[in-house]
């Protein structure tokens, strides 16, 4: 019942001025955690669909999902912990101070794991990493293993859809 | 039509049916104020502090069932707000408010008097928005009205920039609205309810647990109603008290820290709670894990949120108070509860409340002169000890209301929600009970109410301290009176003591004299046969407010009890 989990919501929201900041305020407010909070228009410029994870128990995600249903700026709540959906998050990891031997590495990593080495000099390796959350956290142990301190990370937050099957039904 | 914004707002205030406004003017807001300059069907009220001017417009509208208006101007105007409207986010009270912005082309400039109120309040309230187009102005007033009054009502902030109320545009005000993210719940789903009433009927031990949402749903009589019809008693929060009579032999008393032995009991020891409209906020639950142990809870209510949010329900059931009591009653059938009633008349009598171990002039016997002599009253309350003996001694029987600051606890609340009860109830008399703390953080509404005529009877309980902290302090912290007698001077020492050895200075300000620079009616009452012949002097004044003075004992204290984290059975009887 009470089980601590990392969850998924989507949601739709209207596209004004100050959204981001109520639902942002409504999670600090409340003491609820955002792990990850992504945002961007719709193919209808009027609504924006926000991906939101959280790491919570059962209740206070219950309670998530109902304060945020009752926000007037809140058009539609979907929990997408427990159903088929695709996700993907960008990350970007500049590997700095590359010896030759670090850099082979970088191409071989990157190769295996199916990332985009997008950027290149001398010294210094781009990777450009779209992939779930959850791979691109054990890629990013793999490449802190090999590379420690030289690394750079930025990281977007995941964008989250349901899978066309659970659509289609 | 091409008209200005101000011009669209008068329009609009008329299309909502507004005709009271509690105003305050300023720069970024004269431009609204003088399209109402002509406006004859719109009163503008105009208080002393916008604090003072939110909980007027509050206690209009909870004692009317209208929406409160309210208009003041850009920043400090605006911020002064905030108490107020977190006061009535708490207590669902529907509210409009709108404040002067400067105009758009200085918005984030820190220009004079710019504070982003929408922003400060987002937290606080139902619904905030800027203006940001003229052509948006209808819709936005539209939908603030909308959001205020629909599904659990509460406050909405608007606010307009300047450029944005002269600026010329259509005159048309929409007649209804949609609004995708908002559909307040109507109906009630018949299947959790069926669910729910056999729960109830097969309950050897069941009762009802009534919040403020069966006053605000206006779903008092449907209730006293059902509770006859199928003998089951009831229980109420402060914020429910009223919606039973109070004299009805099934109605059981309030519930919660300073609620009565038989409820706390009564609902320790059931075996269905039935609750409708409550929030179960911790001044009702005592320590959780107590919580009506042995129950099944069904629990009604309008907001999703607040079900299961601190108790787990057994049954939830989305819908309003009104539809959900109306739809029982279909289904309404006797229990047998009689040695269950018995059990709990036994309790009301083995522990009643009062406050017969206290000699002189007690605050029970005030208020109670108050059932007597003033039948179909409107009684107010500030927060404190004043409110808790308020909450404990008036009968709610008849017409009379009960309008108090029960979420948020707002000190200063008393005074102008009386003020504003009164606008909105000509001819009714508005008594306010107030401790001598909270009467001084809106003092100056005495202005208000003697300008405007309104014949509020303002009651101060001075015991000279800030009571309830006082309580606290003598029961948990060692009498170690830190910053609450209102009597220290300059010369005091800096530990408070009050064992007879206390200098203490003279009590600040002499109130009867304070009135009468107010033109109040100004009376001091110290013992016991005055109280009634102060009250009939205050009811004599009609066109100008009274101010009672009840010198009364600091050591009068509010029992029982429930100390914070307790059990409801841990009640302290003092």
């Amino acid at each position: 019942m009470d089980k601590v989990k990392k969850r998924w919501i989507s949601i739709y929201v209207e596209n004004e001025i100050g959204v981001l900041a109520r639902i942002s305020g409504l999670f600090s407010g409340k003491a609820y955690n955002i792990d990850t909070l992504s945002v961007g228009e719709t193919e209808d410029r009027s609504v924006s669909r926000m991906t939101i994870g959280v790491t919570s128990d059962d209740k206070t995600f219950e309670q998530i999902k109902k304060q945020l249903n009752r926000s007037v700026e809140v058009i539609k709540v979907l929990d997408f912990t427990d159903i088929p959906i695709h996700m993907k998050e960008l990350m970007f990891v500049k590997i700095n101070s590359c010896t030759e031997k670090d850099k082979a590495e970088a191409f071989r990593i990157a190769s295996v794991y199916g990332v985009k080495v997008s950027d290149y000099n001398r010294n210094t390796v781009l990777l450009e990493c779209v992939q779930s959350e959850d791979k691109n956290e054990s890629l990013l142990k793999l490449l802190s293993a090999t590379y420690g301190y030289r690394l750079e990370v930025v990281r977007s937050g995941a964008v989250a859809v349901e899978a066309v099957s659970y659509t289609d039904r | 039509m091409d008209i200005k914004g101000t011009e669209l707002f008068v329009k609009a205030l008329r299309e909502e049916g507004v005709d009271t406004v509690f105003g305050y003017p300023g720069g970024m807001a004269i431009d609204l104020f003088d399209a109402l300059y002509d406006a004859d069907d719109i009163e503008v009220i105009l208080p002393r502090h916008e604090q003072a001017l939110v909980h007027e417009a509050d206690g209009y509208a909870r004692s009317t069932g209208k929406v409160g208006v309210c208009l003041v101007t850009s920043g400090p105007g605006a911020t002064n707000l905030v108490t107020g409207i977190a006061t009535a986010n708490f207590d669902s009270v529907p509210l409009v408010c709108f404040t002067g912005q400067v105009s758009r082309d200085l918005i984030g400039n820190d220009a004079f008097q710019e504070i982003d109120i929408v922003g400060v309040t987002r937290n606080i309230c139902k619904y905030a928005v800027t203006v940001r187009s003229r052509k948006d102005l209808a819709t936005i007033i539209k939908k603030a009205f909308y959001v205020a009054r629909t599904g659990k009502p509460g406050p909405v902030i608007v606010d307009i920039p300047k450029d944005i109320q002269l600026e010329a545009g259509s005159d048309e005000y929409p007649s209804e609205i949609f609004i995708r993210g908002y559909k307040p719940s109507t109906g009630v789903h018949v299947g959790q309810l069926k669910k729910a009433m056999t729960m109830l009927k097969a309950a050897k031990k069941p009762v009802f647990l009534i919040g403020g949402g069966v006053r605000i749903s206006d779903a008092g009589d449907e209730l006293t109603r059902l509770s006859e019809r199928m003998r089951i008693p009831v229980i109420t929060t402060i914020m429910g008290k009223g919606a039973i009579p109070t004299d009805h032999p099934l109605y059981v008393g309030n519930i919660g820290m300073y609620g009565n032995y038989a409820s706390n009991k009564a609902v320790s020891e059931c075996d269905v709670l039935f609750a409708i409209g409550v929030r179960f906020s911790d001044r009702i639950t005592g320590r959780i894990e107590d919580f009506a142990p042995n129950a099944k809870i069904i629990h009604v209510d309008i907001d999703t949120a607040s079900i299961s949010r601190n108790i787990v329900v057994n049954v939830p059931i989305v819908s309003d108070a009104k539809t959900a009591i109306e739809e029982m009653l279909k289904h309404a059938t006797e229990c047998r509860t009689e040695s269950w009633i018995e059990s709990i008349d036994a309790w009301k009598g083995e522990k009643p409340i009062n406050m017969d171990g206290c000699a002189g002039m007690t605050p029970e016997k005030i208020i109670r002169a108050i059932n007597e002599i003033f039948p179909d009253s409107i009684v107010v309350t500030d927060v404190g000890q004043n409110q808790l003996w308020t909450t404990q001694f008036l009968e709610m029987n008849g017409k009379r209301q009960l309008l108090t600051s029960g979420g948020l606890g707002t000190m200063g609340y008393g005074l102008p929600a009386a003020i504003g009860a009164s606008l909105g109830n000509p001819g009714a008399p508005v008594i306010c009970i107030s401790g001598d703390g909270g009467a001084q953080m809106n003092i100056q509404e005495l202005a208000t109410a003697s300008a405007l005529e309104t014949p509020v009877i303002f009651c101060i309980f001075n015991n000279t301290f800030l009571g309830n902290v006082r309580q606290m302090q003598k029961m948990f912290y060692d009498k170690r009176y830190s910053s609450t007698c209102l009597r220290y001077s300059k010369s005091c020492k800096r530990q408070c003591v009050t064992d007879g050895t206390c200098a203490g200075a003279d009590y600040l300000p002499d109130f009867v004299k304070l009135a009468e620079s107010y033109r109040a009616d100004g009376i001091r009452v110290v013992s016991e046969e005055e109280i009634e012949p102060a009250f009939r002097r205050a009811a004599a004044n009609t066109d100008r407010p009274t101010v009672i003075e009840f010198v009364i004992d600091c050591d009068y204290d509010v029992y029982p009890m429930v100390p914070g984290g307790k059990a409801l059975t841990d009640m302290l009887f003092g």
